[in-house]
């Protein structure tokens, strides 16, 4: 009796499971045959779809190289960093105040937009390492052996933490990053016009999701790190100081996040003590959608849900007669989140977890 | 002298008293095996020993220093190795991948290229995985990559956590057979197993543990002969 009740539970799950699908690809394709079709909402131009694209592209280049921080450190630490945005936010408005305002009003970044380019983003670099070294030493090693809920809560605390020390630092008020004139306006290619900041942003991520990649797969300490993330004893008997191995992980995450926070103030133009909270559950959300662990799994799930996010809302959305369909672009990424978490937990192109055991 | 000196360990698992009171010394050359059920305390000695764990009471001395002063990845340094339980192969990386793990802590390149050789000739089937996934290798040629990833380090001392586990007989054979040409090269071994039959048959000497203690401890021929570790571990009445 009590066997055939459960039985019918589950059933009544995975009948609501399939409802709840089913009706979100019905939703997205009536949206987009609406659109296409009929022409619901506004029309716009094959050019407007195409920067719609490319806009995708390179927010999306953004939350491949944030995600890269939450990625590498669920590999070795199983733990969701989520003090990651901050990170991103810390290098990001110390380099703005520190270096980008001071070289912009002494006239650098007209003359030498380059080297000034350079210098913003190593600062910014190195402050999010600094900030991600710190937090590591005092806020997760000490907790490494501790359930896995604690270390999650602490870097929640440590999150709100780093925001409101950087609220205090710089105040509340945003800060405009400096307009770099060689990165402003548009620029021809094959035709079309893309605005210059998207170029830089995607082809700076692209070198360095590149670069990390080769990285992790050929260099030495890339492989202690994958070593550390498969088996932590065992790494260690083979003589890497797996202590020394983590705070790395977490060093190469936050650069990434930091150079990502220079690309972001050169894409939006300003910088805010709360800058990461956005960006950072994004770019989580990007990992989980990619396969949470996997390098090249955080830039396909990126780009997907930048373009997604960025195309979403005039296709479809727009095709359903929702007003303001460009502001629901969030609700876009979190239902994302949802049916992966739902029907694929290990995302796109991740490993199911069996294979750890083999 | 002996190589390895283990005095009067103690070792807990939180409250549960895994090792009360081992001592046991390896010799240059020798192999040393441990035996014992399930449970008894033989894997706890090895971690003891490589410093996975921390004694609470006694010491370990290796080539005359006290290893409490080391953690566990300085130890490949100084020369202990060991193939951990279960073979704790790292299934994500290629078998060469596992192998330069074995030879993380130097960075001689022609000297470590030499020993993967030496591991090649010892294992011929590595070199045809080279570039394979290690989780892709079946039971017998896993324990062959931890084995081999553990002599990549060239150590004096080996520590061999139940090779036989999980093998079929045969592949059994092959690895013990494996492990006796090793020490022949001049690597000392200190080999953990439940198949005594086995390990009695290379072993220079033997210890034989029991919840915690070692119970008797002797030459192989003596405990192969003994009435108790026949009845207890070899199977015959």
């Amino acid at each position: 009796m009590a066997q055939a009740l459960r039985r019918i539970e589950i059933d009544f799950v995975d009948l609501f499971l399939w409802l709840f699908r089913t009706a979100i690809i019905i939703l997205v394709i009536w949206g987009t045959v609406a659109k296409v079709f009929f022409g619901v909402g506004t029309e716009y131009s094959t050019a407007a779809w195409i920067d719609f694209t490319i806009a995708g592209i390179a927010q999306g280049s953004l939350y491949a190289l944030i995600a890269l921080g939450y990625t590498l450190v669920y590999g070795v630490l199983f733990m969701i960093n989520f003090a990651h945005g901050e990170f991103f936010m810390s290098g990001t408005m110390t380099a703005t105040v520190f270096v980008a305002i001071p070289l912009a009003s002494a006239g650098y970044l007209d003359s030498n937009p380059f080297m000034s380019m350079l210098a913003i983003m190593l600062t910014a670099m190195l402050v999010s390492v600094g900030i991600a070294l710190l937090t590591e030493r005092v806020a997760y090693r000490p907790l490494r052996r501790a359930p896995r809920l604690v270390p999650l809560i602490t870097a929640i605390g440590a999150s709100f933490f780093w925001q409101y020390f950087f609220r205090g630092l710089y105040g509340s008020a945003v800060v405009p990053f400096p307009n770099i004139p060689i990165f402003s306006g548009t620029i021809e290619i094959f035709g079309l016009e893309i605005l210059r900041t998207r170029l830089v942003v995607m082809a700076a991520s692209i070198i360095m999701l590149v670069g990390l990649y080769f990285f992790v797969m050929r260099s030495k300490t890339g492989k202690a790190i994958r070593a550390v993330a498969e088996d932590k004893d065992v790494a260690a008997l083979m003589g890497v100081n797996v202590d020394r191995t983590i705070a790395i992980t977490f060093a190469v995450g936050a650069a990434m996040a930091g150079a990502a926070g220079i690309l972001y103030g050169l894409m939006f133009g300003q910088t805010h003590f709360f800058m990461g909270f956005v960006p950072g559950i994004k770019a989580f959300t990007a990992a989980v959608l990619g396969g949470i662990g996997s390098i090249p799994g955080a830039a396909l799930g990126g780009l997907f849900l930048g373009v997604i996010e960025a195309v979403g809302p005039p296709l479809f959305l727009e095709g359903l007669g929702i007003p303001g369909a460009h502001q629901l672009k969030d609700v876009i990424a979190f239902t994302m989140l949802v049916l992966v978490l739902i029907f694929r937990p290990q995302g796109i192109i991740g490993e199911r977890l069996a294979e750890k055991k083999a | 002298m002996s190589l390895l000196e283990v005095s009067d360990v103690h070792a807990y698992y939180g409250n549960i008293h895994a090792l009360k009171g081992v001592s046991l010394n390896v010799n240059e050359g020798e192999i040393v095996t441990l035996i014992g059920a399930n449970g008894a305390g033989k894997t706890t000695t090895l971690r003891s020993i490589s410093g996975l764990m921390r004694p609470r009471v006694g010491w370990i001395k290796f080539s005359g220093d006290d290893l409490a002063q080391f953690k566990a990845h300085e130890l490949v340094r100084r020369g202990v190795a060991m193939v951990p339980e279960g073979r704790g192969i790292f299934a994500r990386l290629t078998v060469a991948e596992n192998l330069d793990m074995g030879a993380y802590h130097r960075s001689d390149r022609s000297n470590i290229k030499k020993e993967m050789d030496r591991v090649f000739e010892l294992f011929p089937r590595l070199r045809e995985r080279r570039g394979q996934v290690a989780g892709t290798l079946s039971g017998g040629e896993q324990q062959m990559l931890a084995t081999g990833r553990a002599l990549m380090s060239r150590p004096k001392l080996l520590l061999m956590d139940e090779p036989s586990m999980g093998l079929a007989p045969i592949l059994v054979e092959t690895i013990f057979d494996i492990i006796k040409e090793i020490n022949a090269n001049g690597t000392t071994i200190l080999l953990v197993e439940q198949n005594a039959h086995m390990a009695l048959q290379i072993a220079h000497r033997g210890y034989v543990l029991q919840t915690g203690e070692i119970v008797l401890s002797d030459s192989a021929e003596a405990l192969q002969a003994n009435a108790m570790v026949q009845k207890a571990y070899l199977g015959i009445e």
